[in-house]
């Protein structure tokens, strides 16, 4: 694993208004990510998990302190910037899939491809492989509603993957699988994370996903309690 | 990108037959009660001009000034050497003389003696000469209730009405007493061809129609008329075209001092005819607002909540790296589609519906029956140019707008925001 700060954060906070004042999700975030990581945010329900998610995806940006991702300032950043960011360099799987209904698999994977304005035959070659990986050829014309929750999953997974961005960030991947489908869709994304040096970071409190991570964050109250490496 | 687009409108029922229906059934409402407040207005409009008012009309100064009291003392003379002129000065226009008068209808008992009598309005119109147009003005072969139309001379057409109150029938001898030209008194006897009905009370109560030359027999009026009146080739009353027509007539017989001398007056200048076509064009003008206002209400929150729904969808598309502009962008561009297509399709089915009803009417005779003003019996639409994009005011424009405003909402939502709802 290539030793590479892809993501570094320092004193990271964010605060969010509310009618009785301002509830505050993040609270002095100081952490690095190395490109090739395998590492998970872990922590309870508003413990600041998915805010620093994203943070980093440049989905949200800091009330105060810095979180440069791949070299960009997050909160420099405008909003056809960070679009810019996420469309050729980030890759996000959601706890229920987000496909598009109307589109089949095979749509539903070229559809980041198309916003990078890729030629009909790459995108082709492109969303091919990428289906190929998660063993889904021979559901690309299928629409969302006649997949399981799992294939869903593969096929979110596959969107992620097609465009080989240099993050993936996954919000509680398993949340909505069962334990044979979520330990399948995890040993696929180890392999993906080994095969191709992708930066895997995920927002669980899931403990079939905490056995797969590399790195284990804590965070409680918005505050890192714990960060650690695990042996797997 | 766009290939991908369409195809989820296509697929995405929701996102496109149904709005394209919600866009066409207001368009084809719009356009309808449109083509219909006009038809009503044209209808109301070219009885009148039917009838009595003409498009224009001619009459000497002295008649126009007394017209109420149908002065036929004081009709135009010469009016064959007239007549020449005007068709060929004016090729746009019809000419038809006429002559009103009043009366006495006496129907005589088998001795000759006195049986009844009634007070009669009389329209002198050309029947015998071959030329059809008054007899088609007047819708006469349509109206015709007992008997046949005249085809000699000193036959009379009565109201159905008329002739019940006389007790007379076709085949009948009826008098009409009156006065000549000159003041003297007139007397005269027809025999009634026929009855008929037109469905407006005014002229079903007491009207009886002989052909002119038979009026001029009657009433002393050789080679003259009460009114020469004017109706544009196409039928449909025009005021760009008829002033063009006034202006001219002017130009040719500039104003005199004689009291015989020819005056033209419009539709508009007759019986108040000015003030109604202003009223119901006002009345319609607004009745067509207020519903292509509600109509654009609708279809603005169905555009509204149409962006509204797929919340979730530009969830996605954001988090996957499309910018906000171009999410927005072919939000309208996909409004402005489904916009036009409904507003094309609204009108077209719009317009046949009226074009349908423009030839064949509406009979509401049964609810004119006491009217006492000439209305129409039966209505008809009509299709003018405004008819054929009027539909697209609610359906293109406020299909739009509805979108925009819906996409501004997503402006206004930060993007982690909107990712939430899509997680929620």
């Amino acid at each position: 694993m290539e030793n590479l700060t892809i993501i570094s954060i320092e004193g990271l906070k964010k605060h969010f208004s509310m009618s009785g004042g301002k509830f505050t999700a993040l609270n002095g975030i100081d952490l690095e990510f190395r490109k090739g990581e395998f590492t998970g945010v872990v922590g309870p329900s508003g413990s600041g998990k998915t805010t620093l998610l994203n943070i980093i995806g440049s989905l949200d940006s800091p009330s105060e302190g810095k979180a440069i991702v791949l070299g960009q300032s997050i909160g420099d950043l405008n909003v056809k910037h960070a679009a810019m960011l996420r469309r050729s360099k980030l890759g996000f799987i959601f706890q229920s899939y987000n496909l598009l209904p109307v589109y089949t698999v095979f749509e539903n994977v070229e559809f980041p491809l198309l916003l990078l304005r890729l030629d009909d035959e790459q995108r082709r070659k492109m969303v091919m492989d990428s289906l190929e990986w998660l063993g889904l050829i021979d559901k690309l014309k299928s629409k969302p509603a006649q997949l399981s929750g799992g294939e869903c999953q593969r096929v979110a997974i596959a969107r992620a993957m097609v465009k080989k961005p240099e993050i993936v960030l996954a919000d509680e991947p398993t949340a909505n699988l069962d334990a044979a489908n979520s330990h399948h869709i995890l040993k696929t994304m180890v392999q993906l994370n080994k095969e191709f040096g992708t930066t895997f970071i995920f927002a669980t409190h899931d403990d079939k996903v905490i056995g797969y991570l590399s790195r284990k964050i804590s965070l409680v109250d918005g505050k890192v309690t714990k960060d650690e490496i695990k042996n797997n | 990108m766009i290939r991908f687009l369409l195809k989820g409108i296509l697929r995405d029922k929701q996102r496109s037959l149904l709005p394209v229906i919600i866009v066409i059934i207001g368009v084809m409402l719009t356009v309808f009660l449109f083509c219909w407040l006009k038809g009503i207005l044209n209808d109301s409009v070219e009885l009148n001009a039917r009838f009595n008012a003409g498009h224009v009309k001619i009459m000497s100064a002295s008649y126009a000034k007394n017209v109420d009291q149908i002065p036929n003392d004081l009709a135009l003379i010469g009016v064959d050497t007239l007549l020449i002129r005007l068709k060929k000065e004016f090729p746009e226009m019809k000419w038809s003389q006429r002559i009103h008068f009043g009366g006495l209808i006496d129907a005589p008992d088998s001795r000759g003696e006195t049986r009844t009598q009634g007070p009669a309005m009389g329209f002198g119109i050309d029947m015998l000469s071959g030329d059809h147009s008054e007899i088609e003005r007047f819708n006469l072969e349509k109206s015709l209730r007992r008997g046949r139309l005249p085809v000699h001379s000193g036959e009379i057409l009565m109201s159905e009405e008329f002739s019940k109150k006389l007790k007379v029938n076709p085949g009948d001898t009826v008098t009409l007493i009156s006065s000549t030209m000159n003041g003297s008194m007139a007397m005269y006897n027809y025999t009634v061809s026929g009855t008929i009905v037109f469905g407006t009370g005014p002229m079903d109560q007491g009207s009886v129609i002989v052909d002119l030359e038979d009026v001029r027999n009657a009433l002393d009026m050789n080679n003259a008329a009460g009114e020469i009146v004017g109706y544009l080739t196409d039928n449909y009353y025009d005021e760009e075209k008829v002033g063009q027509v006034v202006a001219r007539f002017k130009r040719l017989f500039p104003v005199t001092n004689d009291e015989y001398a020819p005056v033209i007056v419009t539709l508009r200048q007759q019986n108040s005819l000015g003030n109604m076509i202003d009223q119901i064009k006002a009345v319609g003008a607004f009745a067509v607002f207020i519903f292509v206002l509600s109509m654009s209400m609708v279809l603005w929150n169905a555009g509204l909540l149409g962006g509204l729904r797929r919340y979730s969808e530009f969830g996605i598309r954001l988090a996957i790296g499309e910018d906000y502009s171009h999410i927005y962008k072919t939000m309208i561009y996909e409004s402005v589609l489904i916009g036009l297509m409904g507003s094309f399709i609204g009108t077209s089915i719009g317009l046949l519906g009226s074009l349908y009803l423009q030839y064949h009417g509406l009979d509401l005779s049964s609810m004119m029956k006491n009217a006492t003003i000439l209305m129409p019996a039966v209505f008809h639409t009509r299709i003018t140019t405004t008819a054929f994009f009027i539909g697209f005011i609610p359906g293109l424009v406020s299909t739009v707008i509805g979108t925009m405003l819906s996409g501004i909402g997503i402006y206004k939502r930060k993007t982690a925001q909107l990712f939430n709802e899509l997680e929620a």
